[in-house]
């Protein structure tokens, strides 16, 4: 851990987090309607899957496959209907707000600020559930706020008005936050939408070497089927709320299977580093 | 990087709070009756050290008895209705949200007057009676801010035009059934400029100021354990629980310690506006977002705003006056404007 004692767990917690499994999605299905007489507008069949320390998983399939929803149960934002998501052995969604937030930090596609906010106010919110009644923040907080900047490469946009950034570079303090409030778990929705390639890129970079240094679990939503591919250890393919696949994405990147999924004709090729990559053939 | 400290947060308010003390100052000297400076001190200092007996030139009657306790109305109202702006502003995610544009203020008159019309009806010692109005306007509110926040919603979300259309449209239907009840109703019950405009003029009875003091000190302290997650409501409801935020709880604590302020102000002051709209920017803007300041300087700078609007009611058009909510509503509504253009989409 490059940031010192501040980032440090306990020893008996760390001798706990040692063991293999940290994230553990049994049997999750989830109902939505807007009457509950009704028949359901919107499902997610039962899904399972599991994801060790350091590990990164990437939730992928189209539009309405379910993605974000599972993304929300896993966050503890939604109760599934029926089977039960454990993070360390705690059944998450019925945790405190407070309690998840030490555990789980989300980061959710771009959100607007009402009043301007600096970035480092913006980072010391991740701060929040750690802290006392009143929450003046500590000088613990401001090293770990910094430190969470400087893993992002963000430094130098502390001072920065985060209504004056670009969207690469919000990204980054929005992604600092969230180191910020040091999860096991880190859960991101769709975090490439608005960037550029090389800004995609770079945020994918530092959350493999973040994954790595900090032993995060990692769960990306993304319909980025290369980037995807690129980084992820495991990948959740989902279509119209049934998880089809759970593997590793050589495992999972079949043309068939992607083209039945994706309904669009594609190829892959396994490049020199044994991961696939697809090219989408329009017109054919 | 700066993060706030108490030390920081106590010098922001001593500065207001000496602004405050100069502004009351001010106060008590001018009026339809010139009083001197050394008179003032005098007088004052007599007070204080509970020697009011002592005070008896007309003057000092005039400074004390009816001077003073219309100021420290104004402070309380004042400091209530900016409390209570800036807690709707954030818990509605919209900047220009305030009780009286939202119509809160406005069922807070109805409720008030709602219950003087049932008080003779009602048997019930005279304590009870005495807070019955204050209930009544507290009802008023709560029921107020219920139904704009409903209207508001959209598919689940909360959209800023709508919610501000349907508090206008709430708060004119309101005041049409205090005008309906002020025509058809005889009887000593105050006046339609009372309840529609709000002044402070109304002499009160001296456990009401207090009962009102410590119902606004009560709501500020229960809003102040909040101020740390209204940061991060800021960002949205779904953000804010996932930074940690009990976002029912929060949510429940402010609407009611907000309508308890708009009620208690309302009840004894009738629907006074756009202080909580002005305010909390002008706060926001000398001092930044950070609810930690921003509540207790916005309760200084509504004392002060609303102390010296009154100030400027009594005095402009002197020996008759103005009400003070006439005066608000001049410097107010125009920085509304400006604010609407700004701010929405």
């Amino acid at each position: 851990m490059s940031s010192g004692s501040a980032l440090a767990r306990k020893p008996a917690e760390s001798a706990r987090l040692a063991s293999e499994v940290r994230l553990s999605v049994e049997q999750v299905s989830y109902a939505y309607s807007a009457n509950p007489a009704q028949a359901p507008l919107f499902t997610v069949e039962a899904t399972s899957f599991q994801a060790r320390r350091g590990e990164i998983v990437a939730i992928l399939g189209p539009n309405a496959s379910g993605k974000s929803t599972l993304l929300k149960l896993i966050s503890g934002a939604l109760a599934p209907l029926s089977g039960r998501i454990l993070l360390n052995g705690f059944v998450i969604h019925t945790l405190t707000p407070r309690t998840r937030a030490q555990r789980i930090a989300v980061v959710q596609q771009e959100s607007t600020l009402l009043f301007p906010a600096r970035a480092w106010e913006f980072v010391l919110q991740g701060r929040h559930a750690h802290g006392h009644s009143l929450r003046f923040e500590s000088q613990e907080d401001v090293v770990i706020a910094k430190n969470a900047l400087a893993q992002v490469g963000a430094a130098e946009l502390s001072d920065r008005w985060m209504d004056q950034i670009s969207g690469g570079e919000k990204q980054r303090v929005i992604l600092a936050r969230a180191l910020a409030q040091q999860p096991l778990l880190l859960l991101l929705d769709e975090p490439t939408l608005h960037l550029d390639i090389a800004a995609q890129i770079g945020l994918l970079d530092a959350l493999r070497r973040l994954a790595a240094e900090n032993r995060y679990t990692v769960v990306v939503v993304t319909h980025e089927l290369n980037l995807a591919a690129e980084y992820a250890d495991q990948v959740v393919l989902m279509q119209r709320g049934r998880c089809l696949r759970v593997g590793p994405p050589a495992n999972i990147y079949q043309r068939e299977l992607l083209e039945q999924v994706f309904q669009t004709p594609l190829s892959v090729e396994f490049g020199s580093s044994g991961r696939p990559r697809v090219t989408v053939l329009p017109g054919t | 990087m700066r993060p706030l400290t108490l030390r920081r947060l106590l010098l922001q308010c001593s500065m207001l709070a000496v602004i405050l003390f100069v502004v009351v100052v001010i106060a008590l000297k001018f009026g339809a009756v010139p009083v001197s400076l050394y008179a003032l001190g005098r007088d004052l200092l007599r007070v204080v050290f509970g020697q009011s007996s002592q005070i008896s030139s007309d003057y000092g009657l005039i400074v004390v008895n009816i001077r003073l306790p219309r100021i420290l109305l104004g402070v309380t109202v004042g400091a209530s209705l900016s409390v209570a702006g800036t807690s709707f502003q954030a818990l509605l995610r919209n900047p220009l949200a305030d009780p009286y544009v939202l119509g809160v203020s406005m069922g807070a008159s109805l409720g008030a007057i709602l219950a003087l019309i049932l008080e003779p009806h009602l048997t019930i010692s005279p304590l009870f009676a005495a807070l019955l109005t204050p209930l009544g306007a507290f009802l008023g509110a709560a029921a107020t801010i219920t139904a704009v926040y409903f209207l508001g919603r959209r598919e689940g979300q909360l959209d800023s035009a709508t919610l501000l259309l349907g508090g206008v449209i709430i708060s004119s239907f309101l005041s049409a059934i205090i005008m309906f009840l002020m025509n058809t109703l005889s009887g000593n019950l105050r006046g339609l400029s009372f309840w529609l405009m709000g002044d402070l003029s109304t002499p009160l009875q001296k456990s009401a100021y207090w009962f009102l003091g410590i119902g606004f000190l009560l709501a500020t302290g229960a809003i102040y354990t909040t101020a740390a997650d209204l940061n991060m409501l800021l960002a949205g409801e779904k953000e804010a629980m996932h930074l940690g935020v009990d976002v029912p709880r929060v949510r429940l604590v402010v609407y009611i310690a907000a309508s308890v302020l708009t009620g208690l102000a309302v009840s004894v002051s009738g629907a006074i506006g756009y202080v909580g709209l002005i305010v909390p920017h002008a706060m926001r803007f000398i001092f930044g977002s950070d609810h930690r300041t921003l509540l207790p300087t916005a309760a200084l700078g509504g004392a002060i705003a609303l102390v010296f609007a009154d100030t400027l009611a009594r005095t402009v058009v002197a020996p008759t006056e103005v009400s003070v909510g006439a005066v608000t509503a001049v410097v107010g509504a125009p920085l509304f404007i400006y604010l609407l253009r700004r701010r929405l989409p």
